[in-house]
């Protein structure tokens, strides 16, 4: 683990390192955003082009550090992170970050790469506690209690905060036994018929029955990519958790596979809360109601989606939508 | 150089070097693997040579009389003191009627092995109604007469420079001629225990030895080595004390296996009072000489295992233990496994430590157990490598045989459960 942690530290660094220098044109360009995002969203417009550099360099920490713009509360609140400090070590990763979860809603974290938004994502199911030299600092509380207290236990915590990972990761068994694994630890079946029950609806739910539904015996590693990562939302989903977390789930996979979880995604949010973790502007502006940018560890900007890309509020919001920073 | 060359001119230009430094190291490689393999072929090729022999024994037929007065005198049978030796001398007097003299009686005595009386008293024990019979038998003919017709020993040479007499090979000729000597299959060296006699000796005591000690050695250090090893990986924090113990753990798996010969003996046997020679001593040594070895072996095993599946189980809620024992066990156990059997099969091949506890003595007996005194196969090598008869040469080339027969089916096993289990998914 440690040496994986390292490489994740260093590659955090670098990111951000690079991040730093990319900053270069601070023009706004809102026109263009409209264009890509509201009028062609399905048209798969390239927001990610690096724009040729300007004359005026604006050093970017000038802009940040400032309260987060836009509105980081809503209706229905139940998870709420308060003045979030993460460290990897000596590496302040996320910097005073406030942001409101309501039920039935999408919320998109995007951002440059390293700037934190996976990193805010796993607090939010303490996988950071995994990491040894992942300190969070803050309070992160779920319908009012907080999930860091001592005497939250962290896998009753997970129960209730699912994660869905950006690889698919089907555990080496079998369709039936991965979506079972979940109420099998918990002890969420009372017999087999139950658990039955609980698998089929689970599959149901991601989409995935009507594909599997006779070779539930065949290993889930043999399914196709798209196929595996819906696997993981049943699995995810069997558990019946309040929050699902999506770590750029999409991005192993290739445009259809992502249009059908996209529409899964949207069928979810009326029972969950999803949070989703992503660096296609398309797809935080398809499937999220409410978007947050992060920048270098700063929640920059929080609204609603279609505010946050027709009018960001924030230069360096406008500047990533528009794809000065990629 | 010319300024004018442009890039390609300056790669093709290098490319000569590159090609020849290429050859050159591709040479080297074959012609390192051809030494080692020709080294490999010489090696087994010796010792087939010279060990394949030993499978085989020269027996020797004769007409016993089973006579009553001899073995049951008045009646009553007592085989411990019947003269089984007496009617295999007289049988053999009776095939050389000429034989007269002490001296010469006592070198035809000798063609046939002091075996043959308790391979008589043996079927005598079974079946009492053969007494008063004549039975034919066959039985092994001495150490010497079956290196004579191994040719192994020369019978051209001076009479003094060989062990067997002028008359002593006459008499052989004359059996072979009635057809009464015959090469056969060499059980005894599978089901008899050590021996003075070569004809006689088997490695089945060693054998056994070997077992008893293997199953001490498998039942102690997989369990504790796998259980270190998941610990240590999985639930230790990482500080400056886990650090101590994974840099000593891997200094203990290159630790001399004599000093852990040295600390059995002085703390079994001297210290705890555990029986010497036993295979529960050596079983215990082994464990220590092994558990490194299978804890590093199990420790890669686990870091092998991809986090992703680690992080999937932790999101979904499993606690670090279910994590562990359901996803990353699984899934590192052909690794355990594997490095559990090359554990083991270093620990078949040890013979140092067991120098040191007492597991060198000579032992008759096939030991039934795990406080019987016992020797183990490597041991049985070192002690016939070094007896003087001629006979026990083979016996060693034959007894390594079986040794790396054992080695090559272990590390078969393991590369079959390797294989197995991870074709499973």
């Amino acid at each position: 683990m440690v040496i994986a942690d390292s490489y994740r530290l260093v590659t955090y660094m670098k990111m951000a390192a690079m991040t730093d220098t990319r900053i270069e044109d601070p023009t706004p360009a809102t026109e263009a955003v409209i264009d890509a995002v509201t009028d062609e969203p399905d048209a798969g417009s390239d927001v990610g082009i690096e724009l040729p550099a300007a004359d005026a360099a604006v050093a970017p920490n000038a802009e940040l550090g400032g309260q987060t713009v836009g509105n980081v509360h809503c209706d229905n609140a139940f998870m709420i992170a308060e003045n979030v400090n993460v460290h990897y070590g000596d590496n302040h990763a996320i910097r005073d970050v406030t942001l409101e979860i309501g039920k039935k809603q999408v919320v998109a974290l995007i951002g440059p790469s390293g700037c934190g938004k996976s990193t805010f994502l796993r607090c939010l199911n303490r996988m950071n506690d995994t990491i040894e030299v992942a300190r969070v600092t803050g309070t992160i509380t779920l319908d009012g209690k907080d999930i860091y207290r001592k005497s939250q236990d962290p896998v009753a915590l997970r129960a209730r905060v699912g994660m869905v990972f950006q690889k698919p990761n089907p555990f080496p068994k079998s369709i039936y036994d991965n979506v079972a694994y979940g109420p099998r630890i918990h002890g969420l079946a009372g017999d087999r018929a139950e658990l039955d029950s609980i698998v089929h609806s689970s599959l149901e739910r991601a989409g995935l029955l009507k594909e599997v539904k006779d070779r539930l015996e065949e290993p889930g590693t043999s399914l196709s990519g798209g196929q595996q990562q819906r696997l993981c939302i049943a699995r995810t989903i069997a558990v019946n958790p309040e929050v699902i977390l999506m770590d750029e789930p999409c991005s192993a996979l290739d445009p259809i596979a992502t249009a059908r979880i996209e529409d899964l995604m949207d069928e979810l949010c009326e029972d969950y809360a999803i949070v989703i973790v992503t660096h296609s502007m398309q797809q935080a502006a398809r499937v999220s109601r409410r978007v947050a940018y992060f920048h270098l560890g700063h929640l920059v900007e929080v609204d609603d989606t279609d505010k946050v890309f027709t009018n960001p509020q924030h230069k360096l919001t406008e500047d990533y939508i528009t794809g000065r920073i990629g | 150089m010319s300024k004018e060359m442009t890039t390609r001119e300056r790669v093709e230009a290098g490319l000569g070097r590159r090609r020849r430094k290429e050859t050159m190291f591709r040479t080297v490689g074959v012609l390192a693997t051809g030494v080692g393999i020709m080294f490999l072929g010489v090696f087994f090729a010796t010792l087939l040579a010279k060990g394949s022999s030993a499978f085989v024994q020269t027996f020797v037929q004769l007409d016993v009389v089973l006579d009553a007065e001899t073995i049951a005198p008045g009646g009553e049978l007592d085989l411990a003191y019947a003269d089984f030796e007496g009617l295999v001398r007289s049988s053999l007097r009776k095939e050389f009627p000429g034989v007269s003299g002490r001296t010469e009686r006592r070198e035809l005595y000798r063609l046939v092995s002091t075996g043959a009386s308790y391979q008589l008293r043996d079927m005598v024990a079974d079946d009492p109604t053969l007494i008063g019979t004549t039975q034919s038998l066959w039985v092994p003919a001495a150490s010497n007469v079956d290196m004579l017709l191994k040719g192994n020993i020369d019978a051209a040479v001076d009479e003094s420079l060989r062990p067997l007499s002028d008359a002593q090979i006459e008499w052989i000729q004359a059996l072979q001629d009635s057809g009464r000597v015959e090469t056969r299959f060499n059980l005894a060296l599978f089901t008899n225990g050590d021996s003075r006699d070569p004809e006689l000796a088997g490695i089945k005591g060693a054998m056994m030895g070997s077992f008893y000690m293997l199953l001490v050695t498998i039942a102690l250090s997989f369990p504790i080595g796998v259980a270190a090893a998941i610990y240590l990986e999985e639930f230790a924090p990482r500080n400056r004390w886990s650090d101590l113990i994974e840099v000593n753990i891997n200094n203990l798996a290159a630790v001399p296996s004599i000093v852990f010969g040295l600390l059995g003996l002085a703390v079994f046997i001297n210290y705890l009072g555990l029986p010497r020679s036993a295979p529960l001593v050596g079983g215990l040594v082994l464990t220590l000489l092994t558990l490194p070895v299978i804890i590093i072996a199990s420790r890669a095993a686990i870091k092998a295992v991809p986090p992703s599946i680690r992080e999937a189980a932790l999101g979904l809620g499993a606690s670090q233990m279910q994590v562990v024992f359901h996803h990353v066990l699984p899934l590192a156990m052909p690794g355990m496994l594997t490095g559990a059997i090359i554990g083991m099969s270093r620990a078949l091949g040890e013979s140092a430590p067991l120098l040191m506890i007492g597991m060198v003595a000579f032992i008759v007996d096939v030991p039934g157990g795990f406080t019987d005194p016992a020797t183990a196969l490597p041991v049985q090598i070192y002690l016939w490598a070094d007896s003087p008869e001629r006979a026990f040469a083979e016996r060693t080339s034959a007894a390594i045989i079986v040794l790396l027969g054992f080695l090559l089916l272990m590390n078969l096993a393991a590369v079959i459960i390797r294989r197995r289990m991870e074709r499973k998914w």
